[in-house]
């Protein structure tokens, strides 16, 4: 029931009553506001890190070779390792159970041309598997598949960015472009998250690579993502484990870090969690110690609020009101209060962030913003706690003796 | 009209108690006005409070109006003070954030009556008082005696039964307590029964009856000849 007259009491009382009002509203602004920054900044801390590792999968494990450091059973430093298909396929074979996708990699920079448009790209030759490992999303066409590989085909998978360049508005599906002196046909194009540098790349099928690109066996690196299923301890000691048999296959010192280097996401993701976990516990203690200290403010404005009031109580009751009534009044208004203070603290709150969100980013703080609900939360928390923390002075109150609280002081 | 039989009443001190009032026997019938009189400690206002619900006797009958009044519920107790009784202080007591009118308005509101009934009789109650021009007047800007005026407007305005007044011209001078005493003759004149507690003699002398109180019991109970009050004097 909606009782204009009850509101019209209380609307006069929050106005006529001005300190008092903007007093305890200002405790829960404040909180609210504290609130809402602290955790809009927390939250921008974690977007930065979850950010920065959104181009590849979480799971990725690279393996790279480079020039012995070491001399190790009578092979001297300074020898070249060079993975060839023998060893992606020993990868394959030996750890299939630990291994979700597998790629090999072959880099090449060609001069790219189609009709008068020309420039310069990476090429990367894959197997099909690397659409997964790379998280590339195919916007038209197809990726490098199975058939590609066993046929060689010249085939080519473009980024949006060489599709741009190169087509400007043209469809580019069926179409050849001009890798230094030899046409490949495009059969599909691609976006990807991990920014300018990711679209900027020109996909073919391994084989092809190596038969035109120097007919040997050679692949760069080899990518692959572990069965996600393993948790972080495992999925190190399988990256530990790889490594180690790589180093034997390939005669190269244990301690030596340049040889063969393999990395592991799992590791970095390992401090990633930690990092973000201890950042989880700390947004919850701050954003309980700020509410807290919101409640603790709240309390002690409500019991101000109702001493303040007792000699208008009494004249109310020696007026004919009822416990209730008294009650409710004290309760009502409390409420609105702290229901308009906590909007306002939110809006200003989010005001700020807003605004400060482009200075931020300089001090790893992506987008900060904390979920509406999550503030609405905290609100009604607060509003309930003033509420309860109001009532029992207020029901104290409703029953002291008219003539106690009319007593002249 | 009110009707009270053996009232006790004591009041706790530390471990002891103090016994207030000692037995008293009080009927007032309707259209009187009465004056409690007594030194403080005497239990006046301690009765007054009794007869008002604002406090509760531990012992003896109270009938008001035929009511019974015994063993209320607050909120029983608060529908019985707004239906029967009117309450003038000493001190006024208006809720300083309300104007006038709207502080003679409250007690209608409690009353359930909606708005527009509510202004119309709270008008005519402040008419009445003769403050009808300072209607949107908060209580800061209006001197005691028209105070005191509001605050009998505003016990008038539930038409109560009973108007009950503790020394309500205690703080006041002299000429504005004659100037409120010769209205309140008026009220009585009109039929309202009222009583009033005070210590001042020529305002007990304004009444019809005078009941004296001392150390809880009751001394004399005399009715006298009425002075009637003059403001100007």
């Amino acid at each position: 029931m909606f009782d204009i007259d009850l509101w019209r009491e209380i609307v006069q009382s929050i106005n006529k009553n001005r300190t008092r009002s903007i007093l305890s509203g200002f405790t829960v602004a404040f909180a609210i506001l504290l609130f809402t920054i602290l955790f809009g900044l927390a939250n921008g801390l974690n977007n930065t890190f979850s950010e920065a590792f959104v181009d590849d999968a979480a799971n990725a494990v690279f393996i790279r070779s480079g020039r012995t450091t070491k001399a190790h059973k009578g092979l001297q430093a300074g020898r070249r390792i060079q993975f060839k298909n023998q060893d992606f396929d020993y990868i394959k074979t030996d750890f299939e159970p630990s291994i979700e996708f597998i790629t090999a990699r072959i880099y090449r920079n060609v001069a790219a041309s189609y009709k008068n448009e020309k420039d310069n790209y990476t090429v990367r030759a894959v197997h099909p598997d690397h659409q997964y490992l790379e998280k590339t999303k195919v916007t038209q066409g197809r990726y490098i598949n199975q058939r590609d590989m066993d046929m060689r085909t010249k085939s080519i998978v473009i980024g949006d960015l060489v599709r741009q360049d190169l087509f400007l508005k043209e469809d580019p599906m069926g179409k050849y472009v001009n890798l230094s002196g030899i046409a490949y046909q495009v059969v599909g194009a691609y976006k990807d998250d991990g920014g300018d540098n990711e679209e900027r790349i020109i996909y073919m099928p391994l084989t092809t690579a190596q038969q035109i690109y120097g007919n040997n066996d050679y692949v760069d690196q080899i990518n692959l993502t572990y069965d996600p299923k393993m948790n972080y301890d495992q999925a190190i000691d399988f990256g530990l484990d790889l490594e180690k048999k790589l180093k034997e296959r390939f005669t190269v010192a244990k301690n030596d870090q340049r040889a063969i280097r393999v990395f592991n996401m799992a590791m970095q993701n390992k401090g990633i969690n930690q990092m973000t976990s201890v950042l989880g516990i700390l947004i919850l203690i701050i954003g309980m110690g700020t509410l807290i200290a919101g409640i603790v403010g709240i309390s002690n404005i409500m019991i101000f609020i109702v001493k303040e009031r007792t000699k208008e109580i009494g004249i109310r009751k020696a007026l004919g009101a009822s416990p209730r009534a008294i009650i409710s009044i004290i309760l009502i208004e409390s409420v609105v209060v702290t229901t308009i203070a906590g909007y306002v603290g939110l809006l200003v709150g989010v005001g700020i962030l807003e605004w400060a969100s482009p200075s931020l980013k300089t001090y790893f703080i992506t987008d900060p913003s904390v979920s509406r609900s999550l503030v609405i939360a905290a609100t009604i928390t607060l509003i309930s706690a003033g509420a309860l923390a109001g009532y029992i002075p207020a029901k104290k109150a409703s029953k002291i003796k008219p003539i106690v609280a009319l007593r002249d002081d | 009209m009110l009707k009270i039989q053996k009232l006790h009443k004591s009041y706790p001190i530390g471990d002891s108690s103090l016994h207030v009032l000692k037995g008293i026997d009080l009927t007032v019938e309707k259209g009187e006005m009465v004056a409690i009189m007594g030194s403080s400690g005497s239990g006046k206002s301690t009765l007054l409070n009794i007869i008002g619900m604002l406090d509760e006797a531990d012992e003896g009958n109270y009938i008001l109006d035929e009511v019974p009044i015994k063993n209320l519920t607050e909120k029983k107790a608060a529908l019985y003070r707004n239906k029967f009784l009117g309450f003038i202080f000493q001190s006024f007591n208006l809720i300083n954030y309300k104007n006038a009118l709207e502080n003679v308005a409250l007690p209608l509101y409690y009353q359930g009556l909606n708005r527009r009934k509510r202004q119309e009789k709270a008008k005519f109650h402040l008419q009445k008082v003769g403050l009808l021009d300072w209607a949107t007047h908060l209580p800061s800007e209006l001197s005691g005696g028209q105070k005191q005026r509001v605050a009998i407007a505003r016990a008038l305005a539930s038409e109560p039964k009973l108007l009950l007044a503790d020394e309500p011209t205690g703080a006041l001078d002299s000429n504005t307590s004659y100037d409120i005493m010769a209205f309140l003759q008026q009220l009585n004149d009109e039929g309202k029964t009222i009583l009033i507690v005070t210590h001042e003699k020529d305002i007990a002398a304004m009444c019809k009856r005078i009941v004296r109180l001392k150390d809880g019991i009751i001394m004399e109970d005399n009715f006298v000849k009425q002075v009637r009050a003059t403001a100007d004097v």
